[in-house]
């Protein structure tokens, strides 16, 4: 009898603490919100003259390869404002998988960082502003004249109707194709700028046992995904997607499914074990011929590998988006509820400045987002991207956040997962048509 | 009266000592569950899920019927078979091996503790150093595939962990029908026993039969009346991929098993071997006929104790496949993924109660079981 008791004592103990624990979660997150709004500041960012001093802490993805030019950057800080100790929090993790994840629990735990970094566009836009915890940052670009020193294009892509509300450091290009010119001519075969050239081209090289294209794990078929939905859809079409205009399920989207099987029927099979750089190796190794990735692959070839560029290695647009920069960028943001106002405004103002970004961009392997900048700092192929930066459409990039809000670009990749095992066009548009309902694409 | 006041004291400080952890654990597990729970019923995620005045509705079952019939959550349904196909390799190779190598050890091999040693090793790596070398050994264009190659023949292709390839394909529609007939024939065994051994109740024999009954009847016409569990087909299989994951996992745990059986064949009297050599038993016969069935107990444990690891692989598999890699998914990757990447808490905070119940579904049995034997 004695010993049910203890049982019964112990099951209902359990099934109380589920229920409270339960309870006052969902209590507590009830209150909130009534505290949160009576506090809420305003908007806007307020801009002050006043000398910055105290700490900044700064929290991003940059270490290793990329701690030199974040440090570059802190140096330009410190030499500006000398009063201020700069705290450089970093979590590492390519893409900022990692860093991603302990943002988010520091910014749910009440103690954002005075500035962080993140992929420009609707990566913040979709998790940041859309929670309301990023201030609006127009003063501050009209300040600094930064409105008219960055491209137009670039500033809608950055800010919504509401506001801008971070300041890229560095842009970098994601439609680019890389070769190596001296296999090209062995193999007899021409650099494709349109998808058919590309095509056709791909055939021959398959004939001669080479793989035309060679990719890597899984976020790198979405970078390609890109570059080919904006060399099928063109510009204007590949926009109107993101803004809601052109429907997921549309033709022309399926059209892009069936031109992306088709592209990844030249590709390498064991693509999902390799990383970025082993994909790059394939080219300058003569194992494939082409490779389509964001130009931090120039960075890799030149400082790693040591090739000369434009001699060793050769790059173009990817086929089809000739005149189309699709660009991405890193960022800092300013989180409401920074606890040192002037120091994260004296430090967005050195991520904009052109000596904060001269200083940062040629050891990053980026080009600076200012179309001012002074290009004899810069590389051989930084110097061709930025003259296209300047002339060529700006056009935003998904699988590196800007044009999707977060939710979408996880469901994307589950798509084309799925999408790489069934191969079914109309499928994997009704998905995405799916997915994007899902994540208020169409609003 | 003094001896009662000394054991109220008593009871009074055990309470004491015992309050404080399970105030802990009443809050920081027993309340963490059931506050994932609620969020299971919630919509947190959908819109913004990280502004300061969030808001959570109460959706109900929304999120599991997504889940399950979901158009865009295939991806979770492989993940579960998946999970099944990891636990049944799991648990067998680690069995398997376990045994096999614990039988070697007991002949009384020269240098034991030697190969005791090495076989246990694996057990000290985490999941990710494991990971990380199995990556490297079966990479497509080298290690285990140049295998063949020592011998003169040309190298494997099979891509391992980046292989799309699957077999054993079902229908996702007709899984019930598939559980309710794997269910009929799990019932045929003790329903026909129950027949002929007199001494079962007139009770259990009724209950035997109409629940094989109603199983079979669900298995070959009732299914009709109810809607399909999705309105297309979807088919889902055993992926090849997750082969590399196995062969890592029990490699890291069959040592684990080893130790175990070695444990239990060394308890087993000498008299008992010595009897049965007596009787004219060979060595293979000691083994199959006498020692093995006595390791029950063993093994019962060793599945328990496995089981749960099979629905732990998170880290492996991330160090093997990567976290995107579709067919080598699990659901804890997928709960991860969800919650932290895409923000959708509410799903996210679904898949991990789906977990929860699997791993109660392996953990209640152990405890009901150890508890009888207590008891008893």
């Amino acid at each position: 009898m004695k010993k049910n008791g203890l049982k019964i004592l112990t099951a209902s103990l359990m099934a109380l603490f589920l229920i409270l624990g339960g309870m006052t979660f969902a209590e507590g997150q009830k209150e909130a919100p009534a505290a949160g709004k009576a506090a809420a500041p305003s908007l806007e960012v307020e801009l002050t003259n006043e000398q910055p001093t105290g700490t900044l802490e700064i929290f991003s993805w940059w270490a290793g390869d990329e701690a030199p030019a974040l440090n570059a950057l802190i140096k330009v800080f410190e030499k500006n404002y000398p009063e201020v100790e700069v705290k450089n929090a970093t979590v590492t993790g390519g893409s900022g998988v990692n860093a991603k994840a302990v943002l988010k629990t520091r910014m749910l735990g009440g103690d954002p960082p005075e500035s962080f970094q993140v992929h420009a566009g609707q990566e913040l836009i979709g998790t940041w502003v859309a929670a309301n915890r990023m201030l609006d940052l127009t003063p501050l670009f009209e300040e600094q004249g930064w409105m008219d020193v960055f491209p137009e294009d670039l500033i809608n892509l950055i800010g919504t109707e509401n506001g801008i509300w971070s300041v890229p450091v560095n842009i970098h290009r994601s439609n680019v194709m890389w070769y190596v010119p001296e296999n090209l001519d062995k193999w007899g075969v021409e650099v494709p700028e349109t998808l058919d050239e590309f095509l056709e081209a791909a055939k021959k090289l398959e004939a001669k046992g080479v793989t035309p294209l060679s990719l890597a794990t899984t976020w790198t078929v979405n970078h390609l995904w890109e570059s080919t939905a904006l060399g099928v859809l063109g510009a204007d079409d590949y926009e109107a997607l993101w803004n809601g205009d052109l429907s997921w399920d549309d033709p022309k989207v399926v059209e892009v499914w069936s031109v992306f099987d088709e592209v990844l029927s030249y590709t390498n099979n064991d693509a999902a074990s390799l990383s970025w750089q082993q994909a790059t190796d394939l080219v300058v190794q003569g194992d494939a011929a082409f490779n389509v990735m964001g130009d931090w692959a120039a960075g890799y070839m030149m400082t790693t590998l040591g090739l000369e560029a434009d001699e060793e290695f050769g790059w173009t647009a990817s086929p089809g988006t000739n005149g189309n920069f699709m660009f991405l960028a890193d960022s800092f943001g300013y989180p409401k509820g920074s606890k040192n106002p002037a120091a994260t405004l004296a430090w967005l103002k050195t991520c904009g400045s052109k000596e904060g970004s001269d200083a940062f961009n040629p050891l990053k392997g980026s080009i600076s987002a200012r179309t001012d900048s002074d290009l004899s700092k810069y590389n051989t192929y930084a110097q061709s991207a930025a003259k296209d930066f300047q002339s060529d459409r700006i056009v935003g990039s998904l699988a590196h956040g800007v044009v999707a809000n977060e939710g979408f670009m996880n469901d994307f990749s589950t798509v084309m997962e799925m999408f790489l095992n069934s191969r079914n066009p109309q499928q994997a548009a009704n998905a995405c048509q799916a997915i994007a309902i899902q994540n208020g694409l169409y609003k | 009266m003094n001896s009662i006041n000394e054991k109220q004291k008593n009871t009074l400080f055990a309470v004491l000592t015992v309050l404080p952890s399970v105030i802990l654990i009443g809050i920081f597990i027993y309340g963490f569950i059931g506050n994932t729970i609620y969020l299971s019923f919630t919509d947190w995620g959908e819109g913004a899920g990280l502004t300061e005045n969030v808001s959570k509705n109460f959706v109900g079952l929304k999120n599991y019927r997504e889940l399950f019939s979901g158009f865009i959550h295939g991806r979770f349904r492989q993940d579960l078979v998946n999970t099944v196909y990891y636990s049944f390799f799991l648990l067998g190779g680690t069995l398997l091996f376990g045994l096999f190598f614990a039988i070697l050890l007991d002949r009384s091999l020269k240098y034991e503790s030697v190969f005791r040693t090495i076989f246990l090793y694996p057990m000290a790596l985490s999941f990710i150093v494991t990971g990380t070398i199995w990556r490297w050994l079966l990479a497509p264009k080298g290690g285990f595939n140049l295998i063949p190659t020592i011998f003169g023949l040309p190298k494997s292709d099979f891509l391992w962990t980046s292989s799309r390839a699957s077999i054993l394909n079902f229908n996702w529609q007709i899984l019930p029908r598939y559980i309710f007939a794997i269910a009929a024939l799990v019932l045929l065994i003790p329903m026909v026993k129950s027949f002929y051994q007199r001494k079962t109740s007139l009770k259990k024999q009724i209950s035997l039969s109409v629940s094989f009954g109603v199983s079979l009847l669900f298995a070959l016409f009732l299914y009709k009346i109810f809607p399909p569990l999705l309105p297309y087909e979807e088919m889902h299989g055993f992926n090849l991929a997750t082969i590399g994951i196995c062969i890592a996992a029990i490699w890291q745990y069959s040592g684990y098993t080893m130790a175990l059986y070695l444990a239990g064949l060394r308890g087993l009297s000498e008299s008992i071997r010595e009897s049965a050599r007596l009787d004219g038993c060979n060595e293979l016969q000691y083994y199959i006929k006498i020692a093995i069935p006595n390791l029950k107990p063993i093994t019962l444990s060793a599945v328990i104790i496995l089981a749960h690891i099979s629905l732990k692989l998170f880290d492996l598999i991330f160090a093997m496949a990567g976290a995107d890699n579709a067919n080598t998914g699990h659901p804890s990757i997928n709960m991860y993924l969800t919650t932290f990447r895409a923000n959708n808490f509410a799903l996210g905070a679904s898949i991990a109660v789906i977990l929860f119940i699997i791993a109660a579904l392996f953990i209640i049995p152990y405890m009901i079981h150890t508890h009888k034997g207590r008891e008893a």
